[in-house]
């Protein structure tokens, strides 16, 4: 994406590391390719490169100056949480800074009465959870990167997780943003109440990849821990009637805190990872987790069980215990490391889909995995048509590579040709920017470019991320070479 | 799918985009309408040629398995709410219908939510997807039909609360909820400080709380949900249970109890649910577990935003007063650029409900 990129004069390099020198500690710089190794791609690894410099503040001033001295220099910032995403939005760029957050890791306040906590950008998602736990609180979202996932990246790319459907998104569960604009100017959005005054800037935000500003601190809403969980297990002949039980618990008024689908390939992984007493002949198994008061969840569970068997269940689990309830569960959270111990390397891809859907997207998908000779494990948040096709492949294999490229090309505009989109929360990041254009005409691409002006002029704000910079390529050749994109 | 037959029921679109057009080349400017229940309330005065869009309606789309509704922005929500009744679903958001002038653009254009707003979302969280003209005459298109599309920017949402200053909404695709199975009120006398507090200690708890407001030193606390769960917790926290609460929540909803009553300046505080409102404002309706408070009144500007401030929030002139006047708090200089250039990247010309929002947008 940045092809055309030829370094920064050596004297302005010079001066870039100079004034950072100035304003962080010696070892907040990293400046040797060596130790900036960990930094050169995010979880998703096929996208690397090294920046002129890793910078690693330890306070928001700090933060501040970074971003001054980029913008008085004109060099591109690439801000980092805790490098999980799978998009490769916090790859570096060549000749720009990559920000590293994860020092900003402090919980600045909690309120347990108002239920909000204050916390850095680097604070790790479950450990808001922990910290609020003695008050009965608990943060929602919760993506399965949730050990080591920053709350910072979690808005930037609108993080989701399993329990969505009733809890949603990160966009949902926050409350104030305090960022810094690419100038280094201080901007708090949103509020402590539901709203605030003027457009809604924490929508606008929350998922825009690092590229309208820099999330220095975050409010997050937190909710009462639920009383119980309880899940129940159903494995099915088919994924048709899976699909359809899905539907039936929708119809039947309950709204589930978790309701995941696994094909046969991944049950079997899982099976063979976690031993959670998965049906491992089943075409497909549904986790479906309810959770609230005791007498509610009791209702529930014994409605979805037998629901599950007019359905055509072929074997039904329903958690006696939390201790078994983890172990369903554990199946599911460990599907892309029992996935990984299956093949050399595999590529997630991300669509979601009208749930109504699945049965044709999951049939196409396994014609695809014939046709390119690479076999896929699906792993599917059911509940909100959140789909995770794990494509198999070796990536020491360059036909493989290509192959799995192609095919995932392919499973994004079948998510789209449905009526679905290219990614529900992974983020576009590098990986789908060449995708966007299958979801969006150019006149809505040209919103997003003018958006991304709105905030950041220079684009110097993760260029060459999220949005394709398409409409402007003629006034973009009056600027510096670097600024090109695509 | 639900179809609903009606002569006025049809695709204006391209009406529309004929009017935004001609509007640009003259160098004009349009006032949005459809229902006009919120003409003179929530914005400023709109001196602008009215736009009317109220023949844009109808259901497009209605899928109760998926949990989302698509319907042409100047369809009334009553009849949604009518539609999705029959399916046993409702809008969770539980909107102000205004005698069924309401539409579901203008309530999104205003964020306009009920009782059950912080329990349940706004409209503005349910929203999933909008196709819009915008300011340069452009049909567009974002989010869609499904729950989860991190796919460029949210400008769905960003629709929620914008006064349809970024452009006209066309359609709109929601996410709608079962209704629950059982709801139950109580009631507890008590003043208002003490029951800031109840209310938020509540919301704290794993119980099926969906609304909570106080006026006339009495607070009431409504349970929504299983059965089950309504009638143990119930049994748990006491209080009078209050008969036919169901008109009360509408009341509240639809701005029709005695306390919005008359023509006096109507002001909305947006604050931390906990927040204490120390300055007096007379008498105060408050709703939303504490998040949002009412006040009547002519009250000096600066004390109102002061007050607003110090509770983590802002206030604004919800109805009457001097409608020509800023009704929303002033911003920063950096806030108000940002919202300026915002505005431009969707309506460079200024064409869609100019001052509508502040008067500089």
């Amino acid at each position: 994406m940045n092809t055309a990129a030829p370094s920064l004069a050596d004297s302005n390099v010079e001066e870039l590391r100079r004034q950072l020198r100035a304003c962080l500690a010696p070892d907040c710089i990293i400046e040797d390719s060596e130790s900036q190794r960990p930094y050169e791609c995010d979880a998703l690894t096929l996208y690397r490169d090294l920046p002129l410099a890793v910078v690693l503040p330890e306070n928001v001033e700090q933060v501040q100056q970074v971003l001054q001295i980029c913008h008085s220099l004109s060099v591109p910032v690439v801000a980092r949480g805790a490098g999980t995403g799978l998009c490769a939005g916090a790859m570096p760029h060549p000749d720009g800074v990559l920000l590293s957050l994860s020092k900003l890791d402090r919980i600045l306040d909690i309120d347990p009465l108002a239920r909000t906590a204050r916390v850095q950008p680097g604070v790790s998602n479950l450990s808001i959870s922990e910290a609020v736990a003695c008050h009965g609180l608990y943060y929602a979202p919760d993506p399965s990167s949730q050990i080591a996932c920053s709350i910072g990246g979690n808005v930037s790319e609108n993080s989701g997780g399993v329990h969505c459907l009733k809890y949603g998104l990160t966009v949902h569960n926050i409350l104030a943003l305090k960022v810094l604009t690419v100038a280094g100017e201080e901007l708090t959005i949103g509020s402590q109440g539901l709203d605030s005054p003027g457009y809604d800037l924490m929508a606008l935000f929350t998922g825009s990849e690092g590229l309208l500003g820099i999330v220095t601190e975050v409010t997050v809403r937190l909710l009462p821990a639920p009383e119980i969980a309880r899940v129940v297990m159903a494995g099915f002949d088919s994924i048709d009637a899976a699909g359809d039980a899905v539907g039936a618990v929708i119809a039947a008024g309950i709204i589930p805190a978790g309701l995941e689908m696994m094909d046969r390939l991944a049950i079997q992984a899982a099976e063979d990872f976690a031993h959670a007493g998965y049906p491992r002949e089943a075409a497909a198994i549904l986790l479906c987790e309810m959770d609230g008061t005791h007498e509610e969840v009791d209702q529930h569970v014994d409605e979805v069980a037998q629901l599950f068997e007019q359905m055509g269940a072929t074997s039904i689990a329903v958690s006696h215990d939390e201790a078994h309830r983890e172990l369903l569960w554990k199946g599911r959270k460990c599907a892309f490391p029992a996935v990984g111990r299956i093949a050399p390397d595999y590529y997630c891809m991300d669509g979601t889909i009208p749930r109504g859907q699945v049965t044709y997207v999951l049939n196409e998908i396994h014609r695809l995995s014939e046709h390119y000779g690479l076999p896929v494990a699906n792993v599917f948040h059911a509940g909100d048509g959140n789909l995770h096709p794990l494509i198999l492949y070796d990536a020491s294999d360059p036909l493989q590579i290509r192959r799995v490229e192609a095919f995932g090309s392919e499973i994004l505009e079948l998510s789209v040709r449905v009526g679905g989109c290219i990614t529900g929360e992974h983020g576009v990041g590098v990986e789908k920017l060449g995708k966007m254009p299958s979801q969006f005409s150019a006149a809505e691409l040209g919103q997003f470019e003018d958006i991304k002006y709105a905030f950041d002029p220079a684009l110097n704000l993760n260029p060459g991320k999220g949005i394709p910079i398409l409409k402007r390529c003629q006034e973009y050749r009056a600027l510096p070479v670097r600024h090109q994109h695509d | 799918m639900t179809e609903r037959s009606g002569l006025l029921d049809g695709d204006h679109s391209e009406a529309i985009l004929a009017a935004l057009r001609s509007a640009r080349e003259q160098k004009s400017a349009v006032y949005i309408r459809a229902g006009g229940s919120k003409q003179h309330i929530i914005g400023r005065d709109c001196a602008a040629t009215e736009l009317d869009v109220s023949a844009h309606r109808g259901i497009v789309d209605y899928q109760p398995q998926e949990l989302v509704i698509a319907a042409r922005a100047g369809t009334p929500l009553s009849e949604i709410v009518t539609a999705l009744a029959a399916e046993n679903q409702c809008l969770p958001f539980e909107p102000p219908l205004f005698g069924g002038k309401a539409t579901l653009g203008g309530t999104l254009a205003c964020n306009l939510s009920g009782p059950g707003r912080p329990w349940r979302g706004s409209i503005r969280d349910m929203v999933l997807g909008v196709q819009m003209i915008n300011g340069k005459c452009e049909q567009l298109n974002f989010g869609g039909k499904v729950m989860k599309n991190v796919a460029g920017y949210d400008v769905s949402r960003l629709q929620a609360g914008a006064l349809g200053t970024l452009g006209v909404l066309t359609e709109i695709s929601l996410k709608i909820l079962p209704r629950p199975q059982k709801t139950l009120t109580l009631r507890y006398a008590m003043p208002a400080d003490e029951a800031i507090e109840t209310m938020n200690r509540c919301a704290g708890k794993p119980k099926p709380l969906s609304g909570a407001f106080w006026q006339d030193e009495t607070l009431y606390l409504r349970l929504s949900g299983a059965a089950s769960a309504v009638d143990s917790t119930a049994l748990q926290w006491g209080g009078d249970t209050v008969e036919n609460d169901e008109a009360l929540w509408q009341e509240l909803r639809e701005q029709a109890l005695p306390f919005f009553a008359g023509d006096e300046p109507l002001w909305r505080f947006s604050v931390q649910s906990s927040a204490r409102l120390v300055a007096d404002f007379g008498p105060m309706l408050i709703d939303w577990g504490g998040a949002q408070r009412w006040v009547r009144g002519d009250h000096a500007r600066d004390q109102l935003n002061s007050a607003a401030l110090d509770a983590g929030g802002h206030v604004s002139l919800f109805r009457g007063g001097d409608r020509e006047s800023e009704l929303q708090p002033p911003l920063n200089t950096a806030a108000q650029r940002l919202q300026q250039q915002l505005k431009k990247s969707f309506d460079p010309d200024g064409i869609v409900n100019p001052g509508r929002l502040y008067s500089w947008l």
